[in-house]
């Protein structure tokens, strides 16, 4: 039993650092003041039935938005230190991170905000939304829904666990080998990267089929491709990118775990190992990945455009064209992102053009937008605020991304803060403001009322001048010869007043974000002010807006028949798409389940037993996981009928709240 | 419960199970898909790394073809007994699909006992995955086909231990149906796992 706790120590637990302890404490307290508070007003059984065990597509997408919503707290809390850092860090003062807690942090805010943030808030939308806009009770395979869920959750658990437990990884957010190698990162750090990202992959690649399956199989009578919505259009080939780009991701982990763990030497600096093998292997995945989150955010915009435009989309047909021609280009530009890894002009040329093309459809896209707006009767919602934002944001995000494309200017400005500065002028201007429409958009329809308009406007206004003072800096700084990943410089490099202009960017950004929690709390506590009862509250065109707010377990009592591409609209002037007078029938409902909590538990013993290289832990979680997947595969009882009956009372119900309104 | 919404019930189950049955053979197809494409990544690693021998062997002075071949003949071969299970299946015949999973899953194991064999030989003669990238790469490709074998000759074991339980029920045949795919899948891959690291190896 002496191997019991494997590496695991009383030395593992950071206390010599104070950042460390103080936000790894803050998070320790506040996760057992929550634990107690459910004891408290034993909301235990009500979590665990409801929401736990919950196969509900709409659910699950919420607590995928939830979590999203803390961890981009997280995410940003490091990107304030790295700042400050930054700010101070000049001349012969050090700042108050030493290189290796830096290293840390920026790791872990890359890693958290691409896979706890923007994933999860993509994967909630699409959970949310998809079924709802294409007439489906749930998604294809509910239970693996919830599966995939929980094991997002473990990647989660894990990097939070890191904060107290051990350390992460100081390698960057896509841990190039041979750096992250046993040679080069000995520590848990890494592991904690592997298996974080392994676990949450796997469930993002279940989902993606999910998804695919769901998009494909599930639309109501008559709604052909073409009369999709653009979100789930978004979504689809969002899913098609998941399905291709996540198995590489897999494998890429997996040779690299291979050689952390078993010796063997497919990346490594000797025996003939290939790092550069590693780096193409993780953006073959990473490239299509920004599209993954870039795509389903077009949707969204289509979407708040044409409704708050009162007008049909601008070319339809176009905008799926367009977003099926950057699923497939996004598959062959992935070596933009190691132009100087040396591959040749001819290699380099092909990229390099093949990447300026994409700026081809998304242009298509950008005009799409203005001419839906244009003559449109529009609203100036918080969404709509967020999508002007975006388009003039995106475009420039879209050029500086152009420019770097060419391969050229790349070498000059290869790991610059140029570089930065670019990805964050499209993730924040197109992601986040995205990700922000839609939750105002969606949030009448999740929870059924609407969100405080006033201090979404507040927030809409700190992150796009906070955004612009904190990044537009980092251009001219890439331009000055300012690397990334700098945690100090000194006084006659001349940058140090455009990192403390960026620095007081990040406070804009910060107070953005506390409006964003405040108009989050107000909404709550108001809630009754602004209840949605008709369902419908924007006078909506798609299918989500003919359910009521927020839609009853079965989404629909009757399945619509479309043959129109904004069936709702058609609906309310005149075209029906429901019968009418018809009887109810009994509805098929998948039955709730615990085993993908259950599963999600194992693959967290898993995961730790595998980072501490506690073997018993892991054999045990193993087997508990093959045990669950057997008690499932021999459970005949996963779903059932609601009679009839059932249905029309809960109807009648909904019925008496819409006279309300 | 009505005479009539009990008839309505069985004809909705009979139309609710071949809905299933669509989606998952459907999605089961796209699972499949993906995982070719670790395959390819594998493939890929190997391309680039088999030349990178670091000093240590290369396949032409590992490889026994006579040996590989053998179980790549236990390995068509028990595709081709899956196909006669399946049709058993369709005929609805419990016993002799049980018969011929159990002909195919001595086959499957006789190749994984092969490999394994073959890997415990490598590993012993010092020429393990940390030899050089090129055995860590012939491992990592040839190891993860023979994985997803070991995972099939479970699944076998589990889905006939449901025929006998269950009988060829709907959803004893969709799971049959799925692991059938799985399996045929996996001869594909190491058909070319057979080309390209084995044949190619010696030439």
């Amino acid at each position: 039993m002496i191997d019991f706790f494997g590496r695991l120590s009383w030395d593992s637990i950071p206390f010599s650092e104070p950042p460390a302890m103080i936000a790894g404490g803050g998070m320790v307290f506040g996760a057992i003041a929550l634990v107690i508070a459910i004891t408290y007003f034993k909301k235990w059984g009500y979590l665990w039935r409801e929401w736990f065990t919950s196969v509900d597509h709409k659910r699950i997408g919420i607590m995928y938005i939830i979590v999203a919503i803390v961890m981009l707290l997280r995410g940003f809390a490091d990107a304030a230190l790295m700042r400050t850092q930054q700010a101070i860090s000049v001349g012969s003062n050090y700042g108050f991170l030493p290189p290796d807690h830096y290293d840390q942090i920026f790791t872990a805010h890359g890693v958290i905000m691409i896979f706890f943030v923007a994933m999860p808030f993509v994967i909630g939308l699409m959970n949310i939304v998809v079924p709802l806009q294409i007439g489906a009770r749930d998604v294809a395979f509910p239970y693996l829904n919830s599966v995939s869920f929980w094991l997002f959750m473990v990647g989660v658990i894990l990097v939070m666990l890191s904060l107290i437990v051990g350390s992460f990884a100081q390698t960057g957010w896509v841990a190039y080998a041979p750096l992250s190698e046993n040679q080069f990162s000995p520590g848990v750090g890494m592991d904690y990267y592997i298996w974080s990202l392994q676990i949450s992959g796997i469930g993002t690649t279940i989902s993606g089929i999910n998804f695919f399956v769901t998009i494909l199989k599930m639309r109501c009578p008559g709604m052909s491709l073409m009369k999709m919505p653009v979100f789930t259009w978004t979504a689809l080939c969002a899913n098609i990118l998941i399905i291709i780009s996540f198995p590489m991701l897999t494998a890429a982990i997996a040779l690299l775990t291979l050689d952390r763990y078993l010796d063997f030497h497919f990346f490594t600096n000797d025996m003939g190992g290939d790092p550069m093998l590693y780096v193409n292997l993780i953006w073959a995945w990473g490239h299509p990945e920004v599209y993954i989150l870039v795509l389903p955010v077009f949707g969204v915009f289509s979407e708040v455009t044409s409704t708050f435009s009162r007008k049909p989309l601008f070319g339809y047909g176009t905008m799926v064209y367009a977003t099926c021609a950057i699923t497939v280009l996004s598959f062959i530009v992935w070596l933009h992102h190691f132009f100087t890894m040396g591959a040749g002009a001819n290699v380099n040329a092909f990229f390099g053009i093949a990447t300026t093309i994409i700026a081809i459809p998304t242009g298509v896209k950008i005009f799409n937008w203005l001419f839906t707006m244009y003559r449109g009767r529009i609203t100036f919602t918080v969404p709509m605020y967020f999508t002007i934002g975006f388009i003039i944001t995106f475009s420039i995000g879209g050029m500086t991304g152009v420019l770097l494309a060419v391969p050229g200017a790349d070498f000059l400005l290869h790991n610059s803060l140029f570089v930065i500065a670019h990805f964050h002028n499209v993730i924040i201007g197109g992601v986040v403001f995205g990700v922000m429409a839609a939750l105002t958009f969606w949030c009448p329809k999740a929870f059924g009322f609407k969100m405080n308009e006033t201090l979404g406007k507040y927030s809409f206004w700190c992150w796009l001048v906070g955004f612009y003072v904190a990044f537009m800096p980092l251009y001219v700084l890439g331009f000055m010869g300012a690397t990334r990943r700098l945690s100090h410089y000194d006084y006659s490099t001349g940058w140090h007043p455009l990192f403390v202009t960026a620095f007081v960017g990040m406070l804009i950004i910060a107070a953005g974000i506390g409006f964003q929690v405040l108009q989050i709390a107000v909404s709550i506590l108001t809630h009754k002010k602004n209840q949605d009862y008709t369902g419908d509250p924007w006078d909506g065109r798609t299918l989500e807006w003919s359910t009521m707010s927020p839609p009853p377990f079965y989404n629909f009592a009757h399945v619509p028949t479309v043959d129109s591409l904004e069936p709702w609209w058609d609906h309310k002037h005149g075209k029906k798409i429901f019968p009418e007078n018809k009887p109810y029938e009994d509805i098929h409902m998948p039955k709730n389940t615990g085993i993908g909590v259950i599963i999600g538990i194992f693959a967290f013993g898993l995961g730790f037993g595998l980072i501490w290289y506690m073997w018993w832990l892991v054999i045990a979680s193993g087997l508990g996981i093959f045990a669950c997947i057997v008690a499932r595969s021999f459970d005949q009882e996963i779903d059932y009928y609601v009679p009839a009956k059932e249905v029309e009372r809960i109807e009648n119900e909904l019925a008496i709240r819409r006279e309300k309104a | 419960m009505t005479a009539h919404s009990a008839n309505h019930h069985s004809d909705d189950h009979h139309d609710h199970d071949a809905e299933v049955k669509s989606k998952v053979l459907f999605g089961f197809w796209i699972y499949i898909m993906s995982d070719l494409i670790i395959f390819s990544c594998l493939f890929a690693a190997y391309a680039v790394l088999h030349t990178h021998l670091f000093g240590g062997p290369s396949g032409k002075e590992l490889f026994d073809l006579n040996y590989v071949m053998i179980e790549t003949f236990l390995l068509l071969t028990s595709s081709f007994t899956y196909g006669l299970a399946m049709l058993e299946a369709e005929k609805n015949n419990k016993s002799l699909t049980l018969v011929w999973l159990f002909i195919t899953f001595l086959l499957g194991a006789g190749f994984i006992g092969m490999e394994i064999n073959e890997f415990h030989h490598l590993i012993l003669e010092g020429f393990g995955p940390h030899r050089s990238a090129f055995l860590s790469s012939f491992f990592g490709l040839v190891g993860t086909h023979g994985l997803h074998v070991t995972c099939g000759l479970i699944w076998m074991a589990m889905m006939m231990f449901q025929v006998c339980r269950f009988g060829l029920t709907p959803m004893v045949t969709r799971k049959l149906a799925c692991l059938s795919l799985f399996w045929h899948f996996l001869d594909i891959v190491w058909i070319f796992v057979f080309t390209i690291v084995y044949l190619m190896g010696v030439m």
